[in-house]
């Protein structure tokens, strides 16, 4: 049955798909998902400070990135940011920017909405008393939520936070759209080139399964770990 | 910026010499809805049918349940359309994978099991939960009362699961309209691929994305309104989501 592929091309292209192709996926998912978490922690204070100069344009952001598919995002900022960059340092043409640098501001900027939402969640599971105190204690806003509310949501969410970081590594195969060479990318590239698709695929989906089940496993223990008893 | 914006742009021909630049994106958007709303049949059908069998007291059908779940929520969307556009007509009898290959709207059929699929885990896991959720005493009710456990699930648990689970169900069927857009991959003309095509053709990229964004936005916007309305209106009384009528005298 198997007497038609060659699953040595997995073999012979394995130092490609993962020195290039996986690096470039594994890089992209941690600095996006920190850029994400710290911006997306902004809009969460900015969601919940009360004051609608703040409120509004924070929901907004996070509304539109919510209800536009991510591949339509990626488009939009593939074509968009080398227009930012040209504004940003003045030029007189439209900044060239590299792929990877395109790709981690539209996967920054549009996670950062999805980490908005699961920190919002996490400070408004803070009970109100502590806020209370807190300010009783002569603490001001900044002090209150960097060193008594943040940290405690920010343990709360870690495994929700963790959670979206796996949907973020699955989301980085998107970039097949605007021809990067992620991990994916570089499977298509092989795939197509040797014309061995089946094989190629059949071993991405393997590698993909692999790391998402062990880091979503790993989730699962560390929330029964980390659980906080009440 | 030296971007030149033409909205005209949408009223132009577009290289298929028939339809409007604008015709083409609501084209593309009949395509998008069509493709999703088929995937949620498949969706809400097998993910009821695996949420529940992972609630039931047998351990070979929760196992199957776990491993259908991990299967499709742990490989990316896209990487799942490959296997079943470019892989599964290659391993299946020779002639039936001629013929899917020769089908005319194959990636459209293609999208709609992959998505259907790749979404009914996630409905799985939702329906699970909805159902964990109840009162053990309802399954031991309905059990004491005679009910078999086939009919236990039909007319005790799934009813109420339904009408608990509305609001994630909602925001499943937003995703299930927004994933449609990876489809563009495997050549399916649907919204973003029309948008996309239009700023091939025209080059006016903005209008072009502009434009695909609003309609997404105004399907959303739509649907989250027609469920809020079907929410409120099956919300069990003396649960939290229940608004009680206005009272009259």
């Amino acid at each position: 049955m198997f007497a038609n592929y060659d699953f040595d091309v997995i073999w012979r292209s394995l130092p490609y798909l993962f020195y290039q192709g996986m690096t470039f996926t594994l890089l992209l998912t941690a600095l996006a998902t920190l850029g994400g978490i710290v911006i997306g922690t902004l809009l969460a204070l900015m969601r919940l400070s009360g004051t609608a100069a703040l409120t509004l344009p924070a929901a907004a952001y996070v509304n539109l990135m919510r209800s536009v598919p991510f591949v339509l995002m990626i488009f939009w900022f593939y074509f968009l940011v080398p227009y930012i960059g040209q504004w940003m340092t003045r030029s007189a043409q439209p900044l060239q920017v590299g792929a990877f640098a395109s790709c981690l501001v539209t996967f920054t900027l549009f996670e950062a909405a999805f980490f908005c939402e699961i920190m919002r969640a996490g400070i408004q599971s803070i009970p109100r008393g502590q806020m209370a105190a807190a300010q009783a204690l002569g603490m001001t806003y900044p002090t209150t939520m960097g060193y008594i509310v943040l940290p405690q949501a920010f343990r709360n969410m870690v495994p929700v936070l963790l959670t979206q970081t796996i949907i973020l590594f699955q989301d980085t195969s998107l970039v097949y759209v605007i021809s990067v060479t992620d991990f994916l990318g570089a499977a298509s590239k092989v795939a197509e080139r040797d014309g061995r698709l089946v094989e190629m695929y059949t071993f991405a989906a393997v590698v993909y399964f692999v790391i998402s089940l062990a880091a979503s496993r790993t989730v699962a223990h560390l929330q029964r770990r980390i659980a906080i008893i009440r | 910026m030296n971007y030149h914006w033409n909205w005209a742009i949408f009223w132009e021909l577009s290289p298929d010499g028939v339809h409007t630049y604008f015709q083409t994106l609501l084209l593309g958007t009949g395509w998008t809805l069509a493709t999703a709303a088929c995937a949620w049949i498949i969706a809400l059908t097998l993910g009821s049918l695996v949420g529940a069998l992972r609630t039931m007291p047998f351990a070979a059908a929760v196992r199957f349940g776990n491993v259908y779940v991990e299967l499709f929520r742990n490989v990316p969307l896209l990487v799942q359309m490959f296997l079943w556009y470019f892989v599964m007509p290659e391993i299946v009898p020779r002639a039936f994978g001629t013929w899917l290959k020769q089908q005319p709207n194959a990636s459209f059929y293609t999208a709609v099991v992959a998505l259907g699929l790749y979404m009914s885990a996630r409905v799985a896991e939702q329906v699970r939960a909805g159902i964990l959720s109840l009162p053990r005493g309802q399954r031991q009710a309905a059990l004491a009362l005679g009910l078999t456990l086939p009919q236990t699930y039909l007319y005790v648990l799934m009813p109420m699961t339904y009408r608990i689970i509305m609001p994630p169900l909602t925001s499943e069927l937003l995703n299930t309209i927004k994933n449609s857009a990876v489809a563009l991959t495997i050549g399916l003309m649907e919204l973003t691929a029309r948008a996309r095509a239009m700023q091939e053709f025209s080059f006016q990229v903005f209008e072009a994305f502009t434009a695909a964004t609003i309609i997404y936005i105004v399907i959303n916007i739509v649907v989250t309104f027609a469920m809020r309305v079907v929410e409120r209106r099956i919300a069990v009384p003396g649960y939290l989501g229940f608004k009680a009528p206005a009272a009259g005298h």
